[in-house]
């Protein structure tokens, strides 16, 4: 085990890390639904391991502007998660809940930021909150950063992260729609041994 | 007519003068732009770790570590006729995207600790930096011309600066 790396946990477990993707993003769109006080769907979400050349292009190319939360894992793993959305979605997130009292057009002001942190910290939360409820692990989200940049620079984050294990990322990507269509990126990003810890629980002890 | 090689995440090229050479949206990560002062030979790193010593698997992507893509920039250069003695650096790039508060995970300081491992291997290779925009909180797109050694940073909201 301790010499498997992402990528072999990755292809011998993909459909494994496909499900806990699903589940836990379609947590995340209840939440996030009751908090819009609305419908929202989601499409099966896409689970990708990509080049670090590559991350880019998936989100519209390297510049495109984003709003990045991230946030650490602790308890029984450990790691971090990142969620992405992109600019206008985001706007679109934050009219919805701020209930049109900061205009759409606006630049992303405190305020919008703090909401941002807030539906990253729903959205998280509850993805975690499932993960913890599969695994029977205890899994705590710690307090969320949020910044809005390229997509890029915001992924190199996550990036230098897998980047210690291996040459690729794992994505989980996820479009939901309330009235408009949102793109949102679930990046969790556990340490290698809490893949293990993770895959262990599920009764698909790692060989 | 000239054209501008794109170098991606972890990844590094070379390109001659008329050609420019860019890497988009550089975060944590640093863009090394070399160049020889006389026959404008140039080329770009996008590094994304300081160390590669520092890593326990057999790690094939060379390009993704300070030391040894350095390293790697400056041999393909010398293979196109660069000299190591006419080397001159410029670097951007090293931020600190999320900071957090203390929780005792160093998942935020990997952008200085880039800086610092590209500072000395350069140091080590007696390439001089005549220029850095390095550090602060943000993403910056670069683009390097080997023919003036200009070295054009872009941020969100910000102006283009030339350095």
């Amino acid at each position: 085990m301790a010499d498997m790396s992402l990528e072999q946990v990755t292809e011998n477990y993909y459909d494994v890390l496909k499900e806990l993707g699903n589940i836990g993003a379609g947590n995340a769109m209840t939440a996030l639904s009751q908090m819009l006080q609305c419908k929202v769907d989601m499409k099966v979400p896409q689970v990708r391991l990509l080049e670090f050349r590559d991350v880019g292009e998936i989100m519209g190319g390297e510049e495109q502007i984003m709003v990045g939360v991230f946030l650490g894992v602790e308890g029984d793993i450990t790691g971090s998660m990142m969620f992405m959305v992109e600019e206008e979605s985001a706007r679109h997130l934050i009219q919805k809940i701020t209930m049109g009292m900061l205009p759409g057009g606006s630049e992303f002001e405190e305020m919008g930021l703090s909401a941002m942190k807030e539906v990253g910290n729903i959205i998280t939360g509850a993805y975690l909150n499932s993960l913890s409820t599969l695994t029977n692990m205890k899994i705590y989200p710690t307090p969320p950063s949020v910044t809005v940049d390229m997509a890029g620079a915001i992924l190199s984050v996550p990036a230098s992260i897998f980047g210690i294990f291996g040459d690729k990322l794992l994505m989980i990507q996820s479009q939901f729609y309330d009235e408009v269509e949102l793109d949102g990126y679930f990046i969790l990003i556990p340490d290698l041994e809490s893949y293990a810890k993770i895959l262990t629980s599920l009764g698909l002890p790692m060989v | 007519m000239s054209e501008i090689i794109k170098v991606g995440m972890a990844d590094l090229k070379t390109c001659v003068s008329p050609d420019g050479i860019t890497t988009l949206g550089l975060g944590s990560c640093v863009g090394i732009a070399v160049r020889d002062t006389v026959n404008k030979i140039g080329g770009l790193a996008h590094i994304m770790l300081p160390d590669s010593k520092a890593i326990r698997n057999g790690q094939q992507n060379i390009a993704k570590f300070a030391d040894t893509g350095i390293e790697e920039l400056v041999r393909q250069m010398e293979k196109l006729g660069a000299k190591r003695s006419r080397m001159v650096a410029k670097i951007a790039g090293g931020a600190t995207m999320f900071v957090f508060q203390g929780n005792g995970t160093n998942l935020g300081q990997v952008g200085d600790r880039n800086v610092e491992a590209v500072k000395s291997k350069l140091k080590e290779l007696k390439i001089p930096i005549l220029a850095e925009d390095t550090g602060e909180n943000y993403g910056r797109t670069v683009i390097f011309y080997p023919e003036s050694g200009d070295f054009h940073i872009r941020a969100v909201g910000k102006n283009e600066t030339i350095i």
